[in-house]
């Protein structure tokens, strides 16, 4: 494997914020006294990315994602730390650097209100020097991956956010970025956009070989397009590695979903009852248990289907969490 | 993409921004042609107002002031009119909200300097501005009468002033701009060099009127630059010397104007903490 995408080592940063109690005599004392805390919103995080590869950048509101994407994309100065993209220091915003990154905000809006996306793209088109057959190329390949049809014709104003969404993520991927920085892109959108946006993000980083790195809230993103993932938290990473294993090494249990002949049984005595309905029953059991679980379960009841997984991956997340915060 | 960023120069690639910019303000300001006459409009009354004042005074005094006759000052400040709407650029006000709501991250994002798309988008808007004052200002001169009588020298000499003078206080009014980077709230310090301006450019008063110290401090800022030279190289008498002189003076602003831009600019980002989105 050549250069790294993104080389990132002990990156830092502190914010000083300003803090006061609430009421008229804290805003005067603050005329005179300023008190600052200091906010470490990234806390000497380290990864690399391959070419290619499409990382899930994961962690609760707070945690550091946006902070070091804004890092990555050269937005913000590191207080301490490394940061190399494509072989540069993104802080520089050397133009060369910028030609070949792209970062999108789900709740962000680029591009021109009052006039139609398809005029943006040009202004893109010179921004990014991009010269005009392979504009063309792009923006075709663009609208058709997107299925965007006449929505670049329309005033952005006239279009619903979904809409919004798709034709601003061509108008970020005009240049052909090598590496993608998406904050939220499936942000407020309906399951069918959400969708659609993933679909033609894993088409993309096919297509193009780009790098992407991502957050989202939505799971189903992360499950969709992200082999690895990146959990954060209080600006420190928590687990840096393949999703598929993040369940089976943290979790300490798996889930039976099992069908009964017939209703009413109590199984609280197999395991935690997690959900029921009807005749389906959800059961939370140790790992090392599920095994003997099951066969008791079989042994003591007509079962018509059982299924063992490991739990959602968001309750693994949670749980990694929950392992990080020692209880107040 | 290397290949893309060697064959292109730098210059051709600006031009190309500037003109997409301005041909994409000319396409958005075109839909809010009513509120361009409104503000078209609301820039009269001060001119008009400045005008009613001073022609009393010069009939007052028995025909003239300073030099001026009712007739030249009517023709001062119609060319002010004109002058203003070139003078409309991007206010720090502007800075506040594009901070604020994110908007200056997405330009920081690009490859270009942001100060090249608003330097770009006001050009274009004042094609659309141009094409409303025509009227506006032939309704001034059927009202005023206006003495106006340039040489060509002195039209050539305005018609590139204008462009100086925009660029002039683009630079200066994007410096204040810049402390929102810093601070994020300007807008006090916007109101004193409104207030400078309205003294020492020929904004309120033709320099002429004003006392000679205030003319000497005037000649030493940007602000007359910006105002009166360009309006007085139309309908004063300041021989091809003093035209060219201040043609150069604007050049000398610009310059100033440019690198302390630079030099801000290399602080302002380090220290901009991309709040808002």
């Amino acid at each position: 494997m050549g250069e790294l995408a993104v080389h990132v080592a002990h990156l830092r940063r502190i914010f000083k914020v300003p803090e006061r109690e609430a009421g008229l005599r804290e805003s005067v004392r603050s005329l005179f006294h300023r008190r600052y805390r200091e906010v470490r919103a990234v806390d000497g995080i380290s990864f690399d990315i391959e070419p290619g590869e499409v990382v899930g950048f994961l962690g609760p509101n707070g945690a550091g994602k946006t902070t070091t994407l804004k890092m990555l994309s050269g937005l913000l100065h590191p207080t301490d730390g490394e940061v190399r993209v494509l072989g540069e220091t993104p802080a520089r915003r050397r133009r060369e650097y910028l030609r070949r990154m792209s970062l999108v905000m789900g709740n962000r809006n680029q591009l021109q209100w009052d006039i139609p996306a398809a005029d943006s793209f040009e202004l893109n088109r010179a921004i990014y020097q991009v010269p005009w057959p392979e504009f063309r190329r792009t923006r075709d390949e663009l609208v058709e991956l997107l299925d965007l049809g006449d929505l670049v014709t329309k005033p952005v104003r006239n279009l619903s956010l979904g809409e919004r969404m798709k034709v601003e993520l061509a108008a970020a991927l005009l240049h052909r970025p090598a590496v993608l920085f998406l904050d939220e892109p499936t942000l407020g959108l309906d399951i069918t956009m959400q969708k659609r946006i993933r679909t033609f993000i894993a088409e993309y980083n096919v297509r193009h070989s780009a790098s992407v790195l991502l957050t989202s809230h939505y799971m189903a993103d992360v499950e969709a397009l992200c082999q690895r993932v990146i959990i954060i938290d209080r600006g420190r990473i928590l687990f840096d590695g393949d999703l598929a294993t993040l369940a089976t090494s943290l979790a300490a249990y798996k889930e039976l979903d099992v069908t009964l002949a017939g209703s009413g049984a109590d199984l609280s005595g197999y395991g935690e009852v997690r959900s029921r309905d009807g005749d389906r029953v959800t059961l939370r059991v140790p790992k090392a248990q599920t095994p003997l679980v099951t066969a008791r379960l079989l042994a003591d009841h007509t079962v018509l289907d059982l299924t063992v997984e490991d739990p959602p991956i968001e309750d693994v997340i949670e749980l990694l969490f929950a392992a990080a915060r020692p209880p107040a | 993409m290397s290949e893309r960023i060697s064959t292109a120069s730098r210059p051709r690639a600006l031009f190309d921004l500037y003109r997409t910019q301005a041909r994409m303000a000319v396409a958005r300001e075109s839909q809010y042609r009513m509120r361009n006459v409104m503000s078209l409009i609301g820039f009269l009354t001060e001119p008009v107002v400045y005008l009613a004042v001073w022609t009393a005074v010069a009939q007052a005094k028995g025909g003239s002031v300073g030099g001026y006759t009712p007739g030249t000052l009517a023709a001062y400040f119609i060319a002010w009119t004109l002058v203003r709407n070139m003078n409309v650029v991007f206010t720090p006000y502007g800075f506040e909200w594009r901070i604020r709501s994110g908007e200056m991250s997405g330009q920081l994002l690009r490859p270009a300097h942001p100060i090249h798309y608003d330097l770009a988008y006001f050009a274009g808007w004042k094609v659309v501005w141009f094409t409303m004052w025509l009227p506006i200002a032939a309704a001034l001169v059927l009202l005023f009468r206006p003495e106006l009588h340039p040489e060509p020298v002195e039209i050539a000499v305005f018609a590139v002033a204008i462009w100086g003078a925009y660029l002039v206080r683009s630079l200066f009014q994007w410096l204040i701009g810049l402390i929102t980077f810093f601070t994020t709230r300007v807008a006090a310090l916007f109101e004193v060099y409104i207030v400078a301006e309205l003294m020492l450019s020929g904004r309120l008063v033709p320099m002429a009127l004003m006392p000679s110290w205030v003319q000497t401090v005037a000649g030493y800022l940007p602000f007359k630059w910006t105002f009166g030279f360009p309006i007085e190289a139309l309908v004063g008498q300041l021989g091809t010397r003093t035209l060219l002189t201040g043609l150069g003076t604007q050049l000398l602003w610009i310059g100033i104007g440019s690198s302390l831009l630079a030099l801000t600019w290399r602080a302002a980002v380090r220290r901009y903490s991309a709040v808002g989105n």
